[in-house]
């Protein structure tokens, strides 16, 4: 299993996401600085969260047009696999690889804390493909712009496509907010038409320990990589 | 428009450098005639504008605690595990295993009521930079914020300002915002309180300091370009000269989290090299106080040429980029020859990097721009000589002992409770803390309540058969008891502070302190200084924790209206296997016992109580009593029994008292509880007073602990003669009952909690 974590100016949360697929891989992920366009073919590339270029203009915009990014196209059109998160989601939808928009949170607040995501009925991934459909991940989300926005028709096509890989859920209490953004359809996470590329607001890698945030960040981190060794 | 400094026909910095000042210069800056005429006769001359300009910054109560300095000599700041104590740009603790911990608290009160948004965030930024300053990476912030009245007009806007740049700075360059305190008070109404503090990780051999070494080594600015934010008392200077009608910019700081968070990373990178001899961040009065306290710690001097500082505005001024408080900057001494290797860390990190001068063996400042000399100082009247000042106070102690049966009401017990968790100083502050990124770096255990104090994991200090270490934070003063009994309230704020961190588990260690007091030329808050300095002093050395750094505010008042003393306690403390912090919150059918006693067992002190501003509209009467005995007892057994593994949850009693605290022991798992009453309590009614104090008084040195085995717990507090009072098993009912006078509903009151903020912010979904 090699997999790489993108760093670009601004990053913040590549050194958890490093010590996450360590955890899980036993080996370090290599580091891929954003103006890097030439490293080993991976199995996995993960593009962190942060505020690169301190979110200037919009989330993600500036980090989009980095060399890197061609990279991470030609990575994926090899059928390589990459998972975008948070900040990561927002340069992946910026650069294009994925469908739609983040915007504002609804409240217009930036907002921290746990969530739970139900599992979709969802085109064959790597990401999920050992869970059940309508199983519950409780995973923690830490965004302003994290409100998943499309016009009705892509909302339409990916649902038909399956590409909706999670959302967000208010399991069997009746919490008002169980949606801490506002998003369409409760959408807290897409995938590629291929099902290799997934964008997620919330953060896995803020999951892996039982003392702090649960495991189930673990789980579908280890699912991934367990899919992909195959 | 034209400059006018072109019209005068010569340089302006020719101009600056060759005219002398006059008192009215100095009175303008905020020197005293006294001052200004100590400065000629130390430096045998009339200083130019900018030589004057650098006097004034170092003179200022900010940076030469003139004030405060007789007394905060006073606070013990030594101990075996302190590594530095004040003087350097944060304080620096021994917590085992090669590490050490690294924190400050700083103030940025005024800015951030003229501009919460900024002033707040540059608050965060300033701070972060004093810790990685030292080398250590940051690894948690926490912040003690104080408002106006809940309903008074500019509160909302405040908080919510305050809120989004302390979030806007912290989630932006990445550490976690893991907890503190939000009080609200009518004296803060137009003097807010913005203290933040960060907590740093770094090796015990690595720690890097301000004091230069080496005539002829290069001195080095990097990071954020200088521009003319944050100009104290610009607009005078110039008027004097040049470009009067040019700048009348506000003078708060804009901060940059992405800059700090690049300047961060470069700089620890260029740490692990063995490049860097020195360093200091440029926070109040920039370049000014950053070269002056290196030279002069190194008892050296120091050429620069302001000519090759990174500019980031047209024809600025020696005067003006001496001043500047540009954010995301720092100046450092580096190895001869390691110029090339340094400058290749901050060019990848798109950061500006400039040799702007040497280290020299003269014991001056001297400093040219466009060729003329701009300054030319003796350093040790700079920081030597700077002003102590004996001012006159008066300690006012309010000895008024209130009796329960003073108060009467005609309030039930639950309807006090609705009033307290109404109140926005004791309810839940969850609107604001999902507002930070608490759990970014991986790390926290728990935040923003979670426990009474906020624990970090220790990265990578994992074990096969433990988590490892952790840190615990806190934050606390309870203004109230300070300005009732200056001295009571000083001690107080260190013993909550302690039990807060034993509560989560963790040894309390060492302390940072924010002073934030009104007009020190009134005799009375002199006095609230004095005392409350006396009463910290008292209460951590007899707990041995040392005041290793701290910021003092002083002048905070409007109107001639001080605010409430408010001497904040940042406290540290490490806990050796994380995986035995403490939650606050009890679990099914846990034992809840109260460590310690009321003061006299059956009644509870209720003067300066939560309490009794709601029967009387006002706080009142002496504050309770502090016993430092009773207090170092508490934690210790506390911390016995933790080790033991025999705790499941502990919360320490404090505003509201012994129920507000046993609710928020019930609120996470909406559990119930019958609660034991002393005997001469059980035929109370619910409106009578000596059962309300016993419910709602303050009395300190008191922790509830929750246990699985009574009967262990309770043997080994006897072999301890520690008093103790067993109030009962939680239980699945979600009623808190006290025998038949009271029927409480946990999940009624949780709901209170949780809306009481929404509410007040508008935000009620």
């Amino acid at each position: 299993m090699r997999s790489g974590v993108v760093i670009f100016p601004g990053s913040n949360c590549d050194r958890d996401m490093i010590v996450a697929l360590r955890q899980i891989t036993g080996k370090t992920p290599i580091k891929i600085w954003h103006k890097e366009n030439d490293f080993p073919n991976l199995d996995l590339i993960v593009v962190p969260g942060g505020f690169t270029f301190g979110d200037y203009l919009r989330c993600g915009a500036l980090a989009a047009r980095s060399p890197v990014i061609s990279s991470i196209k030609n990575h994926i059109s090899r059928g390589g696999t990459v998972l975008g998160v948070c900040n990561g989601f927002q340069i992946l939808i910026e650069a294009k690889i994925l469908p739609g928009s983040l915007i504002r949170n609804k409240k217009l607040l930036f907002t921290c804390r746990e969530t739970t995501l139900e599992v979709q009925n969802c085109i064959k991934n790597p990401f999920l493909s050992g869970f059940k459909i309508g199983e519950y991940l409780k995973i923690p989300v830490a965004h302003n712009e994290g409100n998943y926005f499309a016009p009705k028709e892509l909302l339409k096509q990916l649902k038909e496509e399956g590409r909706i890989a999670l959302k967000y859920s208010k399991q069997n209490n009746s919490e008002k907010n169980y949606n801490p953004n506002g998003s369409s359809d409760d959408i807290a996470g897409i995938l590629s038409t291929n099902g290799r590329v997934l964008g997620m607001m919330p953060h896995p890698e803020r999951a892996i320990n039982y003392l702090h945030g649960g495991t189930d960040g673990l789980k579908l981190l280890t699912n991934c990589v367990e899919q992909i060794i195959g | 428009m034209e400059p006018q400094s072109k019209l005068l026909k010569i340089n302006k910095n020719e101009y600056l450098a060759q005219q002398k000042s006059k008192l009215e210069d100095a009175l303008d800056m905020g020197l005293t005639k006294n001052e200004y005429d100590l400065i000629c006769k130390k430096i045998d001359k009339t200083p130019n504008i900018t030589e004057l300009g650098i006097f004034s910054a170092m003179f200022s109560e900010h940076c030469s605690y003139k004030s405060s300095k007789k007394w905060l000599k006073t606070l013990p700041t030594e101990a075996a595990h302190v590594i530095q104590g004040p003087g350097e740009n944060a304080g620096v603790i021994d917590i085992g295993e090669n590490l050490a911990a690294v924190f400050k608290i700083e103030s940025h009160n005024h800015p951030s009521f003229i501009e919460p948004y900024q002033g707040s965030a540059t608050g965060v930024g300033g701070i972060l930079r004093d810790v990685f300053t030292m080398g250590a990476r940051p690894i948690a912030l926490m912040n003690a914020l104080r408002f106006g009245a809940p309903n008074q007009p500019l509160t909302k806007h405040l908080v919510s300002g305050v809120v989004k740049g302390i979030g806007g700075y912290g989630n932006c360059i990445g550490i976690p915002t893991v907890g503190g305190e939000t009080n609200f008070d009518k004296s803060y109404d137009g003097n807010i309180l913005v203290n933040a503090m960060a907590v740093g990780l770094a090796k015990k051999d690595k720690i890097f300091y301000s004091a230069a070494t080496g005539a002829g080594n290069p001195v080095i600015y990097v990071g954020a370009k200088t521009g003319r934010d944050g100009i104290h008392g610009a607009t005078m200077a110039s008027a004097e000269f040049t470009e009067n009608s040019a700048e009348k910019r506000p003078t708060v700081q804009v901060g940059d989290p992405f800059t700090g968070k690049l300047l961060l990373e470069a700089c620890l990178e260029l740490m692990n090299t063995d490049a860097v001899l020195s360093i200091q961040d440029m926070g109040a009065a920039g370049l000014t106080s950053s070269s002056v306290e290196m030279a002069s710690k190194g008892s050296l001097g120091m050429n620069l040429n302001l000519d090759l500082v990174p500019i980031r505005e047209d024809e600025m001024s020696s005067y003006e980029i001496m001043l500047s408080e540009s954010q995301e900057r720092m100046l450092m001494i580096l190895k001869p020859g390691s110029e090339e290797k340094a400058k290749l860390i901050f060019d990848k990190w798109d950061l500006d990097f400039a040799i702007i001068g040497e280290v020299t063996n003269t014991g001056r400042l001297i400093l040219t721009k466009d060729g003329f000399e701009a300054c030319n100082l003796p350093l040790k009247p700079l920081v030597e000589d700077a002003p102590e000042y004996n001012k006159p106070y008066e300690i006012k102690i309010n000895t008024k002992v209130l009796k329960p049966s003073e108060l009467k009401t005609n309030l039930t017990i639950m309807d006090i409770l609705i009033k307290i968790f109404k109140n926005p100083n004791i309810a839940s502050k969850k609107w604001i803390w999902e507002q930070y990124d608490s759990s970014v770096m991986g790390d926290t255990i728990f935040a923003n309540g979670d426990s009474d104090a906020s624990i970090v994991k220790i990265h990578g200090t994992e074990k096969k058969e433990s988590y490892g270490k952790g840190i615990a934070i806190t934050t606390d003063c309870t203004p109230r008891y300070v300005k009732s009994n200056p001295i009571i309230g000083g001690m107080q704020a260190v013993c909550e502070a302690a039990r807060n961190i034993a509560s989560s588990g963790a040894k309390p260690l060492a302390i940072t302190n924010n002073l934030n007091f009104g007009n020190p030329d009134k005799k009375n808050v002199m006095g609230e200084i004095v005392g409350s300095l006396k009463g910290i002093s008292e209460a951590a050395s007899f707990l041995s924790t040392p005041i290793v750094s701290g910021n003092v505010s002083l002048y905070n008042e409007t109107n001639g209206k001080s605010i409430l003393p408010t001497p904040v306690i940042g406290m540290v403390g490490a806990i050796d296997e994380v995986e035995n912090s403490l939650e606050i919150s009890a679990k099914l059918d846990n034992v809840l016992i109260v460590l310690g006693q009321s003061h006299n067992f059956e009644t509870g002190w209720i003067g300066c109580s939560i309490y009794q501003e709601i029967i009387n509209k006002k706080y009142d009467g002496a504050p309770p009593p502090i016993n430092l005995e009773d207090e170092k007892k508490v934690i210790e057994i506390l911390l016995k029994l933790n080790e033991q593994k025999l705790l499941t949850a502990a919360h320490d009693i404090s505003d509201g008292g012994l129920l507000t605290a046993v609710c928020e022991m019930l609120f996470k798992y909406s559990l119930g509880l019958d609660i034991n009453l002393p005997n001469t309590l059980i035929n109370c009614n619910s409106y009578d007073p000596l059962l309300q104090s016993w419910c709602f008084g303050e009395d300190q040195a008191r922790i509830i602990i929750a246990t699985k085995d009574i009967n262990k717990v309770q043997l080994i507090l006897k072999e301890n003669d520690v008093d103790f009072f067993v109030l009962g098993q939680t239980d699945s009912s979600s009623n808190l009952n006290l025998k038949d006078i009271a029927t409480i509903s946990i999940n009624e009151i949780r709901n209170i909690n949780e809306k009481t903020i929404p509410s007040m912010m508008g935000d009620e979904h």
